[in-house]
């Protein structure tokens, strides 16, 4: 069964004084994510991620489309007990310590009075927070109210746990602990769908990944996939108003930017690419292998049209 | 035993509101009021004219009903708004809590924060009668009658509040709310005026006169100040009008906070 189903799924706000502009900020959008999968949802800021979370979540109303979610329909009640939470730079009670913060957050889950305690105590555990749990959340830094609001996503052992920037604002250890964790929930067969523009951990962590710019979901691939096929494969960036004709009998996906052309191509047509170089006096700026494909999948996918292949310039 | 009923939850909800606004200081306008109502009573108890207890039943149940209707209006247009602006209602709502919970709440949160504060205003009113006139008297009764009368009061503020805040920003909603407090307390003088109008502005003040809240028929400092009884016939008819009227307004503040989005 799919955990998450998006079915056209679409936002737009009517803007301006009158409000009879009509600003979109998320185009029909069809995606299915399947239990037990991590799913990366990746895209410049103002992309579109968190309007996709914040639909999912029903907090606001989608235009168009509906989602079905663990089977049920999105506005289903029933839902809301099986899924987690954790918005972007998450804020919380201040005058609340975590410990209450999380005894509340366990209450309206519904979690039983019983055992409800011993819990709140291992999430706290969990996320690094014991020391802390009794302090005002007003106190907190940034990170530490990071790390709460994973804490309260976990809490009620959802089946579906939705990250919106789940590393932002964490020091290089932070992100670790919580790529730990999310490490952990794939292994404790949870699902988890969270936003993120770092790259690098979405590489390290998700199964497949979706790309989205400007409402519009641009693509999705699996990062194993992606990843394999970046083995074997080199750079050349050089000085050119076009990719030269020779580049393309050659394998190369090439990308204008500037004065400058990218090009990625097999690591064994290096040498032939470079003496195609040298014919046409081109200037080299640097060759190296290609370390991470899904670096390449997003940005083809973010602008598509400045993408030219081959010789087609 | 589960804890995930709708009344749990809406108790949960009001119980943090109500802990939220303990832990910010609320309750110490507690300490203003209590130098103010001791000032008067040692003031009063010095020049002893014989109306020391009716200036301390109408100073102590004026101070309590505006330090009452100001924590409600600045603590009321906050509860909705400021959970969006912080975004602490994202993780409450993406929990199985509906939104109509949420709304009910809070409500039942501050008028509880509103409760026991005038509760301790209360102690301090009939401590200070107590200075000043040594004993207790039988007409002291009629001054818990006004005081319950103060709390309906609140009741209708903080729904009026609250249902401004689900749609306005918070500096429109205490202007919304205290103008209707204003025209509310002159409600009376309003239905007068309406009565003696002809024409589209007698029309007019009618229909205002009537959809505003009646707070004058909810004060009667002075008619307790001077010991006088409060008809059994007004305390009914004032306990049914202010449930009826905060009920309109919270269905009102959740109609539309059903439909908002929490952008």
């Amino acid at each position: 069964m799919a955990a998450i189903e998006i079915l056209d799924l679409e936002k737009s706000y009517l803007v301006g004084f009158w409000r009879k502009r009509r600003k979109l900020a998320l185009r029909p959008l069809r995606l299915t994510i399947e239990e037990g999968e991590v799913f990366g949802f990746l895209g410049p800021n103002g992309a579109g991620k968190t309007t996709t979370l914040k639909l999912l979540m029903g907090l606001v109303f989608p235009t168009a489309g509906t989602a079905r979610i663990l089977g049920m329909e999105m506005d289903d009640p029933r839902v809301k007990s099986q899924i987690g939470f954790l918005p972007e730079q998450p804020y919380f009670y201040d005058h609340l310590s975590a410990r209450e913060l999380l005894n509340y957050y366990g209450q309206l889950s519904g979690m039983p009075a019983k055992g409800r305690s011993a819990r709140v105590e291992q999430m706290l555990a969990r996320v690094g927070l014991s020391d802390s749990a009794g302090l005002q959340l007003r106190k907190f830094s940034k990170g530490m109210l990071q790390r709460v609001g994973l804490a309260q996503a976990i809490l009620h052992d959802p089946k579906l746990v939705f990250l919106d920037e789940p590393m932002s604002g964490l020091d290089p250890m932070g992100r670790r602990e919580v790529r730990d964790l999310i490490q952990q929930l794939r292994h404790e067969g949870k699902t988890v769908f969270f936003s993120t523009h770092i790259l690098s951990d979405a590489e390290a962590l998700c199964d497949r990944v979706g790309v989205i710019q400007q409402g519009e979901l641009r693509g999705v691939g699996a990062v194993a996939e992606l990843t394999s096929q970046a083995q074997g494969k080199v750079e050349i960036i050089f000085y050119a108003a076009s990719v030269p004709a020779g580049l393309t009998s050659l394998g190369a996906e090439a990308r204008v930017s500037g004065d400058m052309v990218n090009a990625v191509l097999p690591e064994e047509q290096q040498e032939a690419a470079l003496e195609v170089l040298r014919r046409e006096r081109l200037k080299l700026i640097s060759l190296t292998p290609v370390r991470s494909s899904l670096e390449e999948y997003y940005v083809q996918k973010l602008r598509p049209t400045e993408i030219r292949r081959g010789a087609g310039v | 035993m589960s804890s995930g009923g709708v009344n749990s939850r809406i108790g949960y909800i009001a119980f943090n509101t109500f802990r939220e606004a303990v832990r910010d200081r609320v309750l110490y306008n507690l300490i203003a009021f209590a130098l103010l109502l001791s000032g008067a009573a040692i003031l009063v108890g010095e020049i002893s004219i014989d109306i020391e207890r009716l200036v301390v039943v109408n100073l102590g149940l004026t101070a309590v009903s505006l330090f009452g209707v100001v924590i409600a209006i600045f603590i009321g247009i906050g509860l909705v708004s400021k959970e969006i602006d912080k975004r602490t209602l994202y993780t409450v709502l993406s929990r199985p809590v509906r939104r109509w919970e949420f709304v009910v709440g809070k409500f039942f949160g501050l008028t509880g924060t509103l409760v026991v504060n005038t509760l301790f205003m209360a102690i301090g009113v009939f401590l200070a009668l107590l200075y000043v006139a040594h004993k207790f008297e039988k007409m002291d009764a009629w001054v818990l009658v006004a005081l319950y009368f103060i709390v309906l009061q609140f009741l209708i503020v903080c729904a009026l509040a609250l249902f401004f805040s689900t749609f306005s920003t918070p500096l429109m909603s205490a202007v919304f709310t205290f103008a209707l407090f204003v025209i509310g307390s002159l409600a009376e003088d309003l239905r007068g005026f309406a009565r003696i109008t002809q024409g589209l502005g007698g029309w007019l003040a009618t229909v205002v006169a009537y959809l505003v809240p009646n707070f004058s028929a909810l004060n009667v400092i002075s008619l307790v100040a001077h010991g006088d009884p409060v008809p059994g016939r007004l305390i009914l008819y004032n306990s049914v009008y202010a449930l009826l009227y905060s009920a309109m307004a919270i269905s009102g503040a959740v109609l539309i906070f059903q439909r908002r989005n929490l952008k």
